[in-house]
């Protein structure tokens, strides 16, 4: 079958490239499990074992995917805009400040209640966090990326300074912590004697929602519309300032709720160290799924597997989990530079819009910071 | 079409922006690629693929946008990509600006090779850019719009080294729009327009009016039927407007115009003469910088591009792919770009694609627009249609005054009829008309009043029936 030019190009931008960037991200790293004199068949056996078949593995993944899945969507959001919010993972530690804050004071109220007011109240504090730079960005020009991410460390330490004998930490404990939320707070759990919880399903609803708002709501027309052509936007009398603090805004909600649900759901508590890393991961996976929310799906899965895994592939075979990092960030670097791949495989190219768009998204990065 | 240069020579290239001036300049440097055609270069055929290939040739050319390392020194700058390095490669800084120093007293570029160039004016800077060139061994020095960022005085500095440069042999392309810079600066001259050579002559056989008339154009339009304006109430005026550019100069001063119901303004003059700042200003875009905005009654001055638009304001923009259409967009979706979050287009927050599908189905019936249907891409149309869309968008909303910039700016005969034809009409049916173009016939058969603007004033006005193209020519020059 012949396959016109639109459709060629579109089926490489969304399966052939994200699928290539992954295998050559294993390829790179067994590389460099085999310079560190391991078989990187064994590494990567035992990250599939810790990943899916060991006992109450599968599970554990899942959890792991439900953060990637909201912070993918909140970046993708950006990215829909032309905004790089490097910043999900302060507004997921403000989400999950938030929400603690609701699950330790609003006593006596029912789970159908409080739950809702706690993840509403985790939303907000991701709002709060990203429409700072969206307004920075909008009345002052100063850069998204720059903000974000200085706002990243303030947000680490405001943590520190609320669970570390602050106003926040729990006085029975001698670890820097907060106190546990109300038990009706706790999110059910879906699995008995897993920690897989109601926030799964939460996540898998939330991919729709934001498919909605992008491209069936007059709010994502603007989004989408700022992020083509700010000159074409104005010139219509779109505010493209209020659109960009709104973008950022919905964003920073997103990763809110992903912190306010990783308390509920998961740990119940705000321990010192609340996240490693999932703000940053997703980046990463917004890049993989190209933006796509749909997407968004499969490569939060992908993350959360690699991330659940990297455990038991170090216990097993001495391997540090750090060789994920190798893995994505190849699959950046691949997804980033599409012609790389291209080159790599001979593939021609297709010059049609879908592709243009990544490398706008990577300009961005690399010319402004 | 066919350009030739001789050594010890200034050759000026003269159009309009969009003439084709810069883009012949950057096949000559190798930037751009050729269809057909040969260059030939001191007597032989040569190939230009790549700027390298016209360096080595010893052909240099200084971009409107500098092409410097603020942080660098001028040495440095200059000797970028060819640098004068000690044995051990490190580069031999005091050989570099001894140099440079020379090369900059024999042309009489002064600039100090130590200095940094973000400490330096763009007059400097230019010099820079020049010397540069010729660290390189360019002989034929290609100036694209070399004065547009100068001071008066800067541009003076500029002629002498123009003028010590060709009397050492070499020869200089000066592209540009000035007309009066052309005739003081120029030995021979060549106006382009919609990419084609439309007369080569010299300052002493031309003046500023013919000059002006030939880069606008001779009647190449076809002629518009139209009847008798029927002028009814005011519904824009502008009183004593004034506003600034991006920096900060003066580009409209004080003008003060009025729109009836009924008629086309048009306003005539060269580009560059404060059309744009005023286009932007009236359509909320750009803030005045004193004076007032009326329309329809309401006063809109410090209005945003938002409420200009409720107001009753159809703004079809100059620049069509930056700020007309949205090229990743499907035509619908661009039918409707200004009304997209209204009845009957949107419920609450919640887009109606039928009712978008439908109305753009029938403006693409009203309007001619020649697509596979709604959906397709709006980039992938053709100018022409790109612009019917535009105009059909901005004349959907029966605004009660529609300013329309450079509205058939690269777009092909055909279309070019249909909107002028769909202007008049509008006009009958009572819209005012407020038409900004740099093609002098356009405004000429089109407008029932004319406006010349030069250097952000307006000259003169016409009624229709006084407008004289000689005397409009002249006053579009500055001769008045």
């Amino acid at each position: 079958m012949k396959l016109d030019r639109a459709m060629r190009a579109r089926l490489f931008a969304a399966v052939v490239l994200p699928l290539v960037s992954v295998l050559c991200g294993f390829a790179v790293a067994s590389v460099a499990v085999l310079l560190t004199g391991s078989d990187p068949l064994a590494a990567f056996t035992a990250l599939f074992q810790g990943a899916f078949t060991n006992e109450r593995a599968f599970p554990e993944t899942l959890v792991a995917t439900v953060p990637y899945i909201f912070l993918g969507l909140a970046v993708a959001l950006g990215f829909k805009a032309g905004l790089f919010n490097i910043g999900a993972e302060g507004q997921f530690y403000l989400g999950a400040i938030f929400g603690v804050l609701a699950g330790t004071s609003l006593h006596g109220l029912p789970g159908i209640v409080e739950i809702p007011l706690a993840l509403a109240f985790g939303m907000l504090g991701g709002f709060i966090w990203a429409a700072v730079p969206g307004l920075l960005k909008a009345r002052f020009g100063a850069h998204e990326v720059i903000t974000t991410i200085m706002l990243n460390y303030v947000a680490f330490q405001l943590t520190d300074f609320l669970i570390n004998k602050g106003p926040m930490s729990d006085p029975h404990s001698t670890a820097p912590r907060t106190q546990f939320i109300d038990p009706g707070a706790q999110l059910p759990v879906l699995l008995a004697d897993t920690r897989l919880h109601l926030g799964l399903i939460l996540a898998i609803l939330a991919v729709p929602v934001v498919w909605f708002l992008i491209e069936r709501t007059t709010i994502g027309f603007r989004i989408r519309t700022v992020g083509f052509s700010q000159g074409a936007a104005r010139a219509a009398g779109i505010s493209v300032a209020w659109t960009l603090v709104i973008t950022m805004g919905i964003s920073g909600a997103l990763a809110g709720l992903a912190g306010a649900d990783e308390i509920l759901g998961v740990s119940h508590y705000m321990p010192a160290s609340f996240s490693v890393g999932y703000g940053f991961d997703s980046i990463a996976v917004a890049l993989l799924a190209r933006s796509n929310p749909w997407a968004i799906l499969p490569s939060a899965f992908l993350f959360g597997a690699m991330r659940n895994g990297a455990a038991f592939m170090q216990l097993e075979t001495q391997v540090s989990s750090d060789l994920i990092s190798i893995v994505q960030a190849i699959v950046i670097m691949f997804v980033a530079a599409p012609a790389l791949v291209r080159w790599i495989f001979r593939l021609r190219e297709v010059p049609v819009g879908g592709i243009a768009i990544t490398q706008r998204e990577t300009a961005g990065v690399t010319s402004e910071t | 079409m066919d350009l030739t240069v001789d050594w010890g020579q200034v050759h000026a290239l003269l159009g309009e922006n969009g003439a084709g001036k810069s883009t012949l300049m950057n096949v000559v440097y190798g930037l751009v690629r050729a269809d057909e055609g040969e260059i030939v270069f001191d007597g032989n055929p040569v190939h230009i693929g790549s700027p390298q290939d016209a360096i080595k040739l010893g052909i240099g050319m200084v971009h409107q946008h500098f092409m410097l390392i603020p942080p660098l020194t001028v040495a440095e700058n200059v000797i970028l990509g060819n640098e004068i390095a000690t044995g051990a490669g490190v580069v031999d800084q005091a050989r570099a600006r001894a140099r440079v120093a020379e090369l900059s007293k024999k042309y009489g570029l002064e600039v100090d090779p130590a200095a940094r160039v973000e400490d330096l004016s763009v007059g400097i800077q230019q010099r820079v850019e020049i010397l540069k060139a010729l660290y390189r061994g360019a002989r034929l020095l290609i100036l694209d719009e070399p004065t547009a960022v100068l001071t008066p005085q800067e541009v003076r500095g500029l002629f002498d080294v123009v003028h010590a440069l060709v009397k050492d042999g070499a020869a200089i392309i000066f592209i540009t729009h000035k007309l009066a810079e052309v005739i003081e600066v120029a030995d021979q001259i060549t106006v382009m327009r919609r990419g084609k050579v439309v007369a080569t002559t010299t300052p002493k056989e031309s003046n500023q009016a013919e000059l002006a008339r030939l880069m606008v154009g001779r009647s190449v339009l076809l002629r518009v039927e139209k009847g008798e304006a029927k002028p009814g109430a005011v519904l824009l005026a502008l009183k004593e407007l004034s506003v600034q550019d991006d920096r900060h100069q003066l580009a409209v001063d004080n003008v003060s115009l009025e729109v009836r119901s009924g008629e086309i303004l048009g306003i005539a003059g060269v580009e560059g003469n404060g059309q744009n700042e005023l286009v932007e200003a009236i359509a909320g875009l750009r803030m005045p910088r004193s004076g007032t905005i009326r329309l329809g009654g309401r006063d809109i001055t410090h209005a945003s591009t938002h409420s200009t638009l409720e107001a009753g304001l159809g703004f079809i923009p100059a620049d069509r792919h930056r700020m007309g259409i949205v090229l990743e967009l499907p035509v619908a979706d661009n039918l409707v770009l200004s009304r997209f979050d209204r009845r009957p287009f949107a419920r609450w927050i919640v887009r109606a694609f039928d009712a978008v599908r439908d109305y753009a189905a029938k403006m693409i019936k009203t309007f001619d627009i020649r697509t596979q249907g709604p959906d397709q891409l709006a980039g992938s149309l053709s100018g022409g249609n790109q612009q019917k869309l535009v105009v059909a968008r901005e004349i959907g909303t029966q605004p009660k005054v529609l300013l329309a910039s450079q509205p058939t700016r690269g777009v092909d005969v055909g279309s070019i009829e249909f909107i002028h034809r769909r202007l008049i009409e509008e006009r009958d049916n009572g819209m005012g008309v407020l038409l900004v173009s740099s093609e002098l016939d356009e405004v000429l058969s089109l407008a029932d009043r004319v406006a010349v603007v030069y250097r952000g004033r307006v000259v003169a006005t016409f009624e229709q029936k006084e407008a004289d193209r000689d005397r409009i020519g002249l006053l579009m020059a500055g001769a008045a």
